[in-house]
Protein backbone atom coordinates (compact mmCIF):
# COMPACT_ATOMS: atom_id res chain seq x y z
CA UNK A 1 0.00 0.00 0.00
CA UNK A 2 2.76 2.34 0.99
CA UNK A 3 4.61 1.49 -2.17
CA UNK A 4 1.53 2.12 -4.27
CA UNK A 5 1.00 5.50 -2.67
CA UNK A 6 4.61 6.45 -3.25
CA UNK A 7 4.31 5.35 -6.86
CA UNK A 8 1.15 7.37 -7.30
CA UNK A 9 2.81 10.40 -5.75
CA UNK A 10 5.82 10.14 -8.02
CA UNK A 11 3.66 9.61 -11.08
CA UNK A 12 1.51 12.61 -10.28
CA UNK A 13 4.59 14.70 -9.57
CA UNK A 14 5.94 13.92 -13.01
CA UNK A 15 2.66 14.12 -14.86
CA UNK A 16 1.37 17.39 -13.47
CA UNK A 17 2.71 20.80 -13.05
CA UNK A 18 1.11 24.06 -12.20
CA UNK A 19 0.20 25.65 -15.55
CA UNK A 20 0.87 29.12 -14.19
CA UNK A 21 4.34 28.23 -12.93
CA UNK A 22 5.31 26.02 -15.82
CA UNK A 23 7.59 23.03 -15.43
CA UNK A 24 10.05 24.84 -13.15
CA UNK A 25 11.00 22.87 -10.02
CA UNK A 26 9.63 24.22 -6.75
CA UNK A 27 12.96 25.61 -5.65
CA UNK A 28 13.36 27.64 -8.82
CA UNK A 29 11.49 30.57 -10.22
CA UNK A 30 9.50 29.80 -13.33
CA UNK A 31 9.94 31.75 -16.52
CA UNK A 32 7.04 34.17 -16.79
CA UNK A 33 5.08 34.34 -20.00
CA UNK A 34 6.07 37.25 -22.24
CA UNK A 35 4.03 40.41 -21.79
CA UNK A 36 1.68 41.31 -24.60
CA UNK A 37 -0.18 44.47 -25.41
CA UNK A 38 -3.84 44.76 -24.58
CA UNK A 39 -6.32 44.50 -27.43
CA UNK A 40 -7.00 47.93 -28.87
CA UNK A 41 -9.46 47.39 -31.70
CA UNK A 42 -12.51 49.06 -30.14
CA UNK A 43 -14.69 46.09 -31.01
CA UNK A 44 -17.08 44.91 -28.33
CA UNK A 45 -16.71 41.27 -27.34
CA UNK A 46 -19.65 38.98 -26.69
CA UNK A 47 -20.57 38.76 -23.05
CA UNK A 48 -20.34 35.21 -21.80
CA UNK A 49 -23.37 35.68 -19.60
CA UNK A 50 -25.97 38.42 -19.29
CA UNK A 51 -24.59 40.08 -16.17
CA UNK A 52 -20.95 39.95 -17.21
CA UNK A 53 -19.23 43.31 -16.92
CA UNK A 54 -18.32 44.13 -20.51
CA UNK A 55 -14.62 43.84 -21.27
CA UNK A 56 -12.56 46.84 -22.28
CA UNK A 57 -11.74 46.83 -26.01
CA UNK A 58 -8.89 49.32 -25.76
CA UNK A 59 -5.63 49.97 -23.95
CA UNK A 60 -5.81 51.50 -20.51
CA UNK A 61 -2.11 51.88 -19.80
CA UNK A 62 -1.46 54.41 -17.06
CA UNK A 63 -5.09 55.38 -16.73
CA UNK A 64 -5.43 57.15 -13.41
CA UNK A 65 -8.30 55.95 -11.28
CA UNK A 66 -7.94 57.16 -7.72
CA UNK A 67 -9.52 59.59 -5.33
CA UNK A 68 -8.31 62.52 -7.40
CA UNK A 69 -9.38 61.57 -10.89
CA UNK A 70 -11.00 58.86 -12.95
CA UNK A 71 -9.63 58.65 -16.47
CA UNK A 72 -12.31 56.21 -17.61
CA UNK A 73 -15.05 58.69 -16.80
CA UNK A 74 -13.38 61.29 -19.01
CA UNK A 75 -15.15 59.48 -21.83
CA UNK A 76 -17.63 57.08 -20.25
CA UNK A 77 -19.38 59.52 -17.94
CA UNK A 78 -22.99 60.28 -18.76
CA UNK A 79 -22.19 63.86 -19.62
CA UNK A 80 -19.29 62.98 -21.92
CA UNK A 81 -21.00 60.33 -24.03
CA UNK A 82 -22.25 62.71 -26.72
CA UNK A 83 -18.77 64.11 -27.31
CA UNK A 84 -16.84 60.90 -27.23
CA UNK A 85 -19.42 58.33 -28.41
CA UNK A 86 -18.13 56.01 -25.71
CA UNK A 87 -20.60 53.71 -24.01
CA UNK A 88 -21.92 55.62 -21.01
CA UNK A 89 -21.77 53.68 -17.77
CA UNK A 90 -24.98 51.85 -16.98
CA UNK A 91 -27.66 53.10 -14.64
CA UNK A 92 -26.78 50.41 -12.11
CA UNK A 93 -23.58 52.33 -11.43
CA UNK A 94 -25.58 55.17 -9.93
CA UNK A 95 -27.25 52.97 -7.34
CA UNK A 96 -25.98 52.58 -3.84
CA UNK A 97 -26.31 49.24 -2.11
CA UNK A 98 -29.89 49.98 -1.05
CA UNK A 99 -30.90 50.56 -4.64
CA UNK A 100 -31.26 54.30 -4.24
CA UNK A 101 -30.26 56.28 -7.29
CA UNK A 102 -27.55 58.86 -6.77
CA UNK A 103 -26.72 61.90 -8.87
CA UNK A 104 -23.28 60.60 -9.75
CA UNK A 105 -21.37 57.34 -9.83
CA UNK A 106 -21.80 55.34 -6.66
CA UNK A 107 -18.55 55.09 -4.71
CA UNK A 108 -18.81 51.30 -4.79
CA UNK A 109 -18.75 51.42 -8.61
CA UNK A 110 -15.99 53.96 -8.90
CA UNK A 111 -13.05 51.65 -9.49
CA UNK A 112 -13.83 50.49 -13.00
CA UNK A 113 -11.10 47.91 -13.33
CA UNK A 114 -12.38 45.91 -10.40
CA UNK A 115 -14.88 44.47 -12.88
CA UNK A 116 -14.02 45.71 -16.37
CA UNK A 117 -10.73 44.44 -17.70
CA UNK A 118 -8.68 44.72 -20.86
CA UNK A 119 -8.25 41.65 -23.02
CA UNK A 120 -5.06 40.12 -24.31
CA UNK A 121 -4.55 37.75 -27.18
CA UNK A 122 -2.89 34.92 -25.29
CA UNK A 123 -3.39 31.22 -24.80
CA UNK A 124 -5.09 30.73 -21.41
CA UNK A 125 -2.68 28.88 -19.11
CA UNK A 126 -5.56 27.07 -17.44
CA UNK A 127 -8.31 25.25 -19.32
CA UNK A 128 -11.91 26.31 -18.96
CA UNK A 129 -15.07 24.27 -19.49
CA UNK A 130 -17.46 27.19 -19.19
CA UNK A 131 -20.45 27.04 -21.49
CA UNK A 132 -22.79 29.84 -22.43
CA UNK A 133 -26.29 29.44 -21.00
CA UNK A 134 -27.74 29.61 -24.50
CA UNK A 135 -25.71 26.59 -25.48
CA UNK A 136 -26.88 24.73 -22.40
CA UNK A 137 -30.52 25.61 -22.86
CA UNK A 138 -30.67 24.75 -26.51
CA UNK A 139 -28.78 21.55 -25.92
CA UNK A 140 -26.61 22.35 -28.86
CA UNK A 141 -23.52 22.39 -26.79
CA UNK A 142 -20.61 20.58 -28.26
CA UNK A 143 -18.33 18.85 -25.77
CA UNK A 144 -15.77 21.39 -24.55
CA UNK A 145 -12.79 21.67 -26.83
CA UNK A 146 -9.65 20.03 -25.51
CA UNK A 147 -6.87 22.51 -24.93
CA UNK B 1 27.96 106.09 1.27
CA UNK B 2 25.91 108.60 -0.73
CA UNK B 3 29.03 110.60 -1.52
CA UNK B 4 30.85 107.49 -2.67
CA UNK B 5 28.02 106.58 -5.01
CA UNK B 6 27.87 110.14 -6.32
CA UNK B 7 31.60 110.07 -7.05
CA UNK B 8 31.35 106.84 -9.07
CA UNK B 9 28.25 108.07 -10.87
CA UNK B 10 30.08 111.23 -11.95
CA UNK B 11 33.18 109.25 -12.99
CA UNK B 12 30.98 107.07 -15.17
CA UNK B 13 29.92 110.01 -17.29
CA UNK B 14 33.34 111.66 -17.68
CA UNK B 15 35.68 110.76 -20.55
CA UNK B 16 38.31 108.24 -19.59
CA UNK B 17 41.56 109.97 -18.71
CA UNK B 18 43.61 106.83 -18.15
CA UNK B 19 42.45 103.90 -20.35
CA UNK B 20 42.78 104.07 -24.11
CA UNK B 21 39.72 104.10 -26.34
CA UNK B 22 40.91 100.85 -27.96
CA UNK B 23 41.21 99.09 -24.63
CA UNK B 24 37.75 100.19 -23.59
CA UNK B 25 36.18 99.20 -26.91
CA UNK B 26 37.88 95.84 -27.36
CA UNK B 27 37.86 95.10 -23.62
CA UNK B 28 34.18 95.95 -23.47
CA UNK B 29 33.49 93.67 -26.42
CA UNK B 30 35.43 90.76 -24.91
CA UNK B 31 33.80 91.28 -21.53
CA UNK B 32 30.44 91.31 -23.28
CA UNK B 33 31.15 88.02 -25.02
CA UNK B 34 32.29 86.43 -21.78
CA UNK B 35 29.26 87.74 -19.91
CA UNK B 36 26.86 86.60 -22.60
CA UNK B 37 28.45 83.17 -22.81
CA UNK B 38 28.35 82.74 -19.06
CA UNK B 39 24.75 83.93 -18.92
CA UNK B 40 23.62 81.50 -21.58
CA UNK B 41 25.61 78.62 -20.11
CA UNK B 42 24.06 79.23 -16.70
CA UNK B 43 20.64 79.57 -18.31
CA UNK B 44 21.01 76.31 -20.17
CA UNK B 45 22.26 74.59 -17.03
CA UNK B 46 18.91 75.37 -15.41
CA UNK B 47 17.16 73.80 -18.39
CA UNK B 48 18.21 70.26 -17.66
CA UNK B 49 16.44 67.39 -15.99
CA UNK B 50 19.47 67.01 -13.76
CA UNK B 51 18.96 70.53 -12.44
CA UNK B 52 15.21 70.07 -11.95
CA UNK B 53 15.61 67.00 -9.78
CA UNK B 54 18.24 68.54 -7.55
CA UNK B 55 15.18 69.89 -5.76
CA UNK B 56 13.46 67.20 -3.71
CA UNK B 57 9.99 68.51 -4.51
CA UNK B 58 10.55 67.71 -8.19
CA UNK B 59 12.51 64.54 -7.56
CA UNK B 60 10.09 62.96 -5.10
CA UNK B 61 6.84 63.96 -6.75
CA UNK B 62 6.65 64.72 -10.44
CA UNK B 63 9.86 62.92 -11.41
CA UNK B 64 8.63 59.72 -9.79
CA UNK B 65 5.34 60.03 -11.60
CA UNK B 66 6.72 60.44 -15.09
CA UNK B 67 8.82 57.30 -14.89
CA UNK B 68 6.15 54.69 -15.70
CA UNK B 69 4.62 56.83 -18.44
CA UNK B 70 5.26 56.52 -22.15
CA UNK B 71 7.30 59.71 -22.21
CA UNK B 72 9.93 58.15 -19.96
CA UNK B 73 9.76 54.40 -20.44
CA UNK B 74 9.06 53.13 -23.91
CA UNK B 75 10.16 50.64 -26.53
CA UNK B 76 12.13 53.02 -28.73
CA UNK B 77 14.16 54.83 -26.10
CA UNK B 78 13.10 58.36 -26.94
CA UNK B 79 12.60 60.29 -23.76
CA UNK B 80 10.97 63.63 -23.11
CA UNK B 81 12.76 65.35 -20.26
CA UNK B 82 11.42 68.13 -18.04
CA UNK B 83 12.50 71.12 -20.19
CA UNK B 84 11.19 69.51 -23.40
CA UNK B 85 7.67 70.16 -22.16
CA UNK B 86 8.08 72.87 -19.57
CA UNK B 87 10.54 75.31 -21.16
CA UNK B 88 9.86 76.95 -24.54
CA UNK B 89 12.59 76.39 -27.11
CA UNK B 90 12.91 79.82 -28.73
CA UNK B 91 14.77 82.51 -26.88
CA UNK B 92 12.12 85.19 -26.30
CA UNK B 93 9.58 82.82 -24.84
CA UNK B 94 12.24 81.00 -22.90
CA UNK B 95 13.31 84.24 -21.19
CA UNK B 96 9.68 85.14 -20.53
CA UNK B 97 9.15 81.73 -18.92
CA UNK B 98 12.36 82.12 -16.92
CA UNK B 99 11.11 85.42 -15.55
CA UNK B 100 7.91 83.76 -14.44
CA UNK B 101 10.00 81.03 -12.91
CA UNK B 102 11.41 83.56 -10.46
CA UNK B 103 8.22 82.89 -8.53
CA UNK B 104 9.30 79.27 -8.33
CA UNK B 105 12.55 80.40 -6.75
CA UNK B 106 10.43 82.30 -4.22
CA UNK B 107 8.46 79.11 -3.58
CA UNK B 108 11.67 77.16 -3.20
CA UNK B 109 13.10 79.60 -0.65
CA UNK B 110 9.90 79.92 1.35
CA UNK B 111 9.06 76.21 1.08
CA UNK B 112 5.64 76.65 -0.49
CA UNK B 113 5.36 73.01 -1.55
CA UNK B 114 8.07 71.63 0.65
CA UNK B 115 6.17 68.54 1.84
CA UNK B 116 4.09 65.98 -0.01
CA UNK B 117 0.94 67.28 1.68
CA UNK B 118 1.64 70.87 0.72
CA UNK B 119 2.39 69.79 -2.81
CA UNK B 120 -0.84 67.83 -3.14
CA UNK B 121 -2.83 70.71 -1.70
CA UNK B 122 -1.39 73.08 -4.27
CA UNK B 123 -1.26 70.64 -7.13
CA UNK B 124 -4.48 71.71 -8.81
CA UNK B 125 -3.36 75.32 -9.00
CA UNK B 126 0.04 74.33 -10.38
CA UNK B 127 -1.43 71.96 -12.94
CA UNK B 128 -4.00 74.47 -14.09
CA UNK B 129 -1.31 77.06 -14.64
CA UNK B 130 0.59 74.65 -16.86
CA UNK B 131 -2.58 73.64 -18.73
CA UNK B 132 -3.46 77.28 -19.33
CA UNK B 133 0.03 77.94 -20.65
CA UNK B 134 -0.16 75.02 -23.06
CA UNK B 135 -3.65 75.91 -24.15
CA UNK B 136 -2.51 79.47 -24.87
CA UNK B 137 0.42 78.41 -27.06
CA UNK B 138 -1.63 75.72 -28.83
CA UNK B 139 0.30 72.92 -27.10
CA UNK B 140 3.53 74.06 -28.70
CA UNK B 141 5.70 71.82 -26.55
CA UNK B 142 3.68 68.76 -27.59
CA UNK B 143 3.90 69.76 -31.22
CA UNK B 144 7.66 70.18 -31.10
CA UNK B 145 7.71 66.39 -31.42
CA UNK B 146 4.13 65.41 -32.31
CA UNK B 147 3.62 67.34 -35.52
CA UNK B 148 0.08 67.12 -36.87
CA UNK B 149 1.29 67.13 -40.47
CA UNK B 150 3.53 64.14 -39.78
CA UNK B 151 0.82 62.09 -38.12
CA UNK B 152 -0.38 59.07 -40.04
CA UNK B 153 -3.99 58.77 -38.93
CA UNK B 154 -4.29 55.38 -40.60
CA UNK B 155 -1.76 54.01 -38.11
CA UNK B 156 -3.80 55.26 -35.17
CA UNK B 157 -6.54 53.40 -33.40
CA UNK B 158 -10.10 54.05 -34.49
CA UNK B 159 -10.82 56.27 -31.52
CA UNK B 160 -7.67 58.32 -31.87
CA UNK B 161 -8.29 58.75 -35.58
CA UNK B 162 -11.84 59.96 -35.00
CA UNK B 163 -10.93 62.46 -32.34
CA UNK B 164 -7.86 63.76 -34.12
CA UNK B 165 -9.57 64.31 -37.45
CA UNK B 166 -12.73 65.71 -35.90
CA UNK B 167 -11.31 68.03 -33.29
CA UNK B 168 -7.56 68.42 -33.56
CA UNK B 169 -7.30 68.88 -37.29
CA UNK B 170 -10.15 71.36 -37.38
CA UNK B 171 -8.46 73.37 -34.65
CA UNK B 172 -11.39 73.07 -32.26
CA UNK B 173 -9.17 71.55 -29.65
CA UNK B 174 -5.49 71.41 -28.88
CA UNK B 175 -3.46 68.51 -27.51
CA UNK B 176 -3.72 69.47 -23.85
CA UNK B 177 -7.54 69.63 -23.97
CA UNK B 178 -7.67 65.84 -23.96
CA UNK B 179 -4.18 64.71 -23.00
CA UNK B 180 -4.04 65.95 -19.44
CA UNK B 181 -2.33 63.90 -16.80
CA UNK B 182 -0.35 61.80 -19.26
CA UNK B 183 3.06 62.57 -17.83
CA UNK B 184 2.15 63.32 -14.21
CA UNK B 185 -0.73 62.31 -11.98
CA UNK B 186 -3.86 64.42 -12.13
CA UNK B 187 -4.81 66.73 -9.26
CA UNK B 188 -8.15 66.44 -7.52
CA UNK B 189 -10.38 67.03 -10.52
CA UNK B 190 -13.61 67.19 -8.54
CA UNK B 191 -12.45 70.05 -6.35
CA UNK B 192 -13.10 73.53 -7.65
Amino acid sequence: MKFLLALLFCASAFAQHDPLRGPAPVDEVGRPAPLVNAENNDRKRTRSYAMQPPTIPHKTDNYQVDKYANKCLDCHARTRAADTQATPISITHYQDRDGTFLADVSPRRYFCEQCHVVQMETKPPVGNRFRDVDQLVRGQAKPPAKK
Amino acid sequence: MRNLLRRYWRALWRPSAYYSLGFLTIGGFVAGVVFWGAFNTALEATNTEKFCITCHVMRDNVYQEIQPTIHFTNRSGVRAKCPDCHVPKDWTHKIARKMQASKEVWGYIFRTIHTREKFLAKRKELAEREWARMKANDSLECRNCHDLDSMDFTRQSQRARNEHSRELQTGQKTCIDCHKGIAHRLPDMARQ
